[in-house]
């Protein structure tokens, strides 16, 4: 259902202010739909077209009773789309109504501006749809069994791409084979007196092998592939034995990880620059009511709230850009600065430079969430939002504060960051063993994978690959390799 | 037409419930069917479907989260998943807890299991009537102050009296800002019905039987509970010889002993007879046992006491036989070849311990009558 009249006048008003902060965005394109709508569109992660699967209708039963029993309710869904569309809840109050309209409009500047967006499709919509199409044909064609365990098999993989490829200009070339360093292979002599010499080893026969063995060597070296890949879906789209069906599910799949990524990648970006402009629409350009403000503040407060167990996104991006905004306009950046170790002389540092919009709106331009911890990320930032680290302790069986040092903080905080916190794993060798079976490594960086999980996952890249598959990585500090033969799991320590 | 995320609904439910695509089983959490009883907060099952990814160990890592505490302060439990260090939302959390009243479990219930609504018998079908919040008045005891439209009243009050102060905004309400949630009475039909649960205290069911029967007691009583206004339950406990108790007793005892169940049966019979007339009760025995009964003819005189007196004023005989180490299992086959599967009346379950529990409630329950 489209905008009704007075809502689509406060749009009006909303879109008008937020063109006049200098957002810039995609045409938004607002619907309003009821929860068992909204649910059932969250289900589909806001695209109403996509495939069919039971995994959209387990999504729903959750929310649905989630819902009912008051747990949780989805004020607003927008999606990255030339022209967005966003989803508006039928029965929220006109206040909220507006604090969504303003959220969304931030959104939908986020998506167009910044880069990591850059590369996704912005008829997502339609491709969407397209997908559908496809997976429907495949269903007619082959039965629903047959398809839907493929594109399982499929979505237990859908980790396995490389986030950085689609920012790369140009694949990256193996380096030119270097001269092996060290000694070139020696031909073998035969034992002789040195007048005989010349007769028993020939010199033109001794350059012939020494050339062969070289040869030999180089072919040993030459792997496949080349270089390790980071994107081993798209890897086994070009190399794995499938039918063309399979084929087109897989790059369907894979198409959708790529496009969700990036936000993944900019969670606390996104939701934090979307919640700086609904504070900063709502409050300071006159689109609230006086009789809204005490409903305002309420659900702000609501979207804010901190949890001990994991950091609220909206509320740590919200404060940061303010954070930034505060010390570009005061001047805290610079060597002079961070070399300043007066606590006081820093706390009032004001140059009046007043470079703090200007700055966030740069932040958003260029960072993904980690570069934004990484550079922006205080300790006093840490101090003021009482952050801490914490890690499971095995003897009571409760996760428990670890620290509140600033460095551990920022390192588990980009640890969780690195490649959405998912685990790194390449493909090393193609063709292990020389019998064509299929090597992954797991770029271990300090956190062991789940052991059950990694099996059944490897016994479901085996249904792709269809011979054997085996997975490097390290547990409890040893090198072991998990491998999947068709029949039986095994686990060996390796190195 | 169906619409899309129905299908999609249905066939995530058949995979749920293990009709198809067996191998997806090993990724069912179906969640527990009760968690805490203690001021109703109550976890609903939610089964997920999990598909498998490469990914890390839910403990090995540890994450970043804010408040106060030092260090070495617990933060949450190990189980729960809340734990990795994620910034965004992490899926898999399987189990919601909410306060619930026991008519919205009971509700929850007949979704889950796919209950029938149960048809009442007798004539004693009266209206009752009930209460529901649903109103705003400006008088009411304090308990059902509604917070939020007292403090807009104050505020309002202040700001056209002039009394507000913007550097020291304190809203201070006077009586006449208050404002009550009320409730309507709504009516509802009532009829009658009696459980009577019994269960076999000997010595060979343990503490991991007897909670099996609790848990299992308990729902069945919300499910008869939110399908008749007047519930009544009896408890009967029995070894060698049956007694009456309460359900504090019921549940907790821990007695040792033969078994000689139509000792419980007798009690049973008689209690009916004395207290609830088969016309204007609709009365519902529960047995639970691990089946080893005492040799001596005793089965005979179980069948003859059903067969004469319980079966025709009872609605429905369950039976339901925990697993035990000790227990012969013999009294379900006994039953079994007496009454048959498919009796009208009486129904036989085997809880293969606790994850028999969802499946057997179904059971006994499945049938509506």
């Amino acid at each position: 259902m489209a905008l009704p009249k007075e809502l689509a006048k406060e749009r009006d008003r909303i879109r008008a202010q937020a063109l006049e902060y200098g957002l810039d965005f995609f045409e938004v394109i607002f619907e309003v739909l009821d929860f068992h709508q909204m649910n059932e569109v969250a289900s589909y992660m806001g695209f109403p077209t996509r495939y069919p699967h039971w995994r959209f209708g387990m999504e729903f039963e959750r929310m649905r009773k989630s819902y009912a029993y008051g747990l949780h309710r989805i004020y607003e869904m927008v999606i990255n789309n030339d022209p967005c569309y966003a989803y508006l809840l039928k029965s929220n109050a006109t206040i909220d109504q507006k604090i969504v309209m303003a959220h969304v409009y931030a959104h939908a500047d986020f998506f167009k501006k910044n880069f990591w967006f850059a590369p996704t499709n912005r008829k997502m919509m339609d491709e969407m749809a397209n997908h559908a199409t496809r997976v429907r044909q495949f269903i007619d064609r082959y039965g629903l069994e047959e398809v839907e365990e493929f594109i399982d098999t499929c979505l237990s993989l859908d980790n396995l791409i490389d986030v950085h490829a689609a920012y790369v200009k140009q694949p990256a070339h193996p380096p030119e084979e270097t001269n092996e360093e060290g000694e070139t292979p020696q031909p073998a002599r035969l034992p002789s007196k040195g007048y005989m010499d010349r007769f028993i080893n020939p010199p033109a026969e001794l350059r012939e092998d020494a050339r062969r063995q070289a040869e030999e060597a180089k072919a040993r070296k030459q792997k496949f592939p080349a270089q390790p890949q980071q994107d081993v879906l798209l890897f086994l789209l070009n190399h794995a034995p499938l039918d063309p069906w399979q084929q087109d599910i897989l790059a369907i799949i894979r198409e959708e990880a790529y496009y969700f990524a990036p936000q993944a990648m900019t969670k606390i970006m996104n939701e934090g620059w979307a919640s700086y402009w609904h504070t900063t629409i709502m409050t300071q350009s006159g689109v609230m009511e006086p009789a809204e403000v005490v409903d305002y503040a309420d659900h702000h407060a609501g979207t804010v709230a901190m949890n001990p167990h994991r950091i609220n996104p909206y509320k740590i991006g919200l404060e940061l850009y303010r954070d930034i905004e505060d010390r570009w306009n005061k001047g805290q950046f610079g060597r002079e600065y961070e070399a300043c170790d007066d606590r006081a002389v820093k706390a009032t540092w004001d140059q009046k430079l007043g470079l703090g919009r200007e700055k966030i709106f740069e932040v958003r331009r260029i960072y993904n969430d980690l570069g934004f911890i990484d550079t922006f990320l205080t300790e006093e930032f840490c101090l003021r939002y009482k952050l801490f680290a914490y890690k499971f302790n095995e003897r009571t069986g409760y996760y428990e504060i670890d620290s509140r040092e600033f460095q551990r903080i920022k390192s588990q905080l980009l640890r969780s960051l690195t490649n959405r916190g998912q685990p790194v794993i390449e493909v090393q060798d193609a063709n292990f063993r020389n019998r064509g079976e299929l090597y992954l490594h797991h770029k271990h960086d300090g956190v062991d994978l789940d052991i059950t999980y990694g099996r059944d996952t490897l016994a479901n890249l085996f249904q792709i690959w269809s011979r054997p598959v085996y997975l490097e990585t390290t547990l409890d500090g040893t090198r072991r390799l998990l491998s999947y033969n068709g029949r039986e799991h095994a686990l060996r320590k390796i190195g | 037409m169906i619409s899309k995320i129905e299908r999609d609904t249905r066939r995530f439910n058949e995979i749920a419930r293990g009709h198809v695509r067996k191998n997806l089983r090993n990724y069912i959490s179906r969640g527990e069917l009760i968690g805490r009883r203690g001021k109703n907060l109550v976890s609903i099952p939610i089964p997920q479907v999990e598909i498998p990814h490469f990914r890390f160990g839910q403990r090995k890592g540890g994450g970043v989260g804010q408040g106060d505490g030092e260090k070495g302060t617990p933060i949450g439990r190990g189980q729960d998943d809340a734990g990795m260090g994620k910034a965004g939302d992490q899926p898999g959390q399987h189990i919601l807890e909410v306060e619930l009243t026991l008519e919205e479990l009971a509700q929850i219930l007949g979704e889950e299991l796919e209950l029938p609504k149960i048809e009442p018998r007798g004539k004693k079908n009266i209206t009752s009537e009930k209460d529901r919040y649903s109103g705003i008045r400006r008088t009411g005891p304090e308990s059902l102050r509604h917070f939020k439209r007292t403090y807009k009243q104050a505020l309002k009050r202040q700001l056209s009296s002039g009394s507000y102060n913007s550097s020291a905004p304190l809203i201070v309400p006077i009586p006449d800002d208050k404002r009550y949630r009320s409730w309507k009475e709504v009516q509802l039909p009532e009829s009658n019905a009696v459980v009577i649960y019994m269960m076999d205290v000997s010595g060979s069911m343990g503490d991991e039987q007897k909670d099996i029967v609790r848990i299992e007691a308990f729902w069945i009583d919300t499910w008869l509970q939110s399908q008749y206004r007047n519930l009544e339950t009896r408890f009967i406990i029995h070894d060698a010889e049956a007694r009456e108790v309460d359900r504090e007793t019921f549940f907790h005892t821990r007695e040792s002993g033969g078994t000689i169940i139509s000792s419980a049966y007798d009690l049973c019979a008689e209690i009916i007879a004395r207290y609830y007339p088969a016309d204007e009760w609709n009365i519902y025995p529960f047995h639970f046992s691990d089946g080893d009964n005492w040799g001596g003819g005793d089965t005979e005189k179980c069948l003859k006491i059903l067969d004469e007196t319980l079966l025709p004023s009872a609605n429905l005989f369950c039976y339901g036989q925990v697993e035990s180490y000790y227990g012969s299992g013999e009294f379900i086959h006994d039953l079994e070849d007496h009454f048959s599967r498919e009796h009208e009346q009486v129904i036989l379950s085997e809880i293969d311990g606790r994850d028999g529990i969802y499946d057997s409630i179904k059971e006994f329950l499945g049938k509506g009558r």
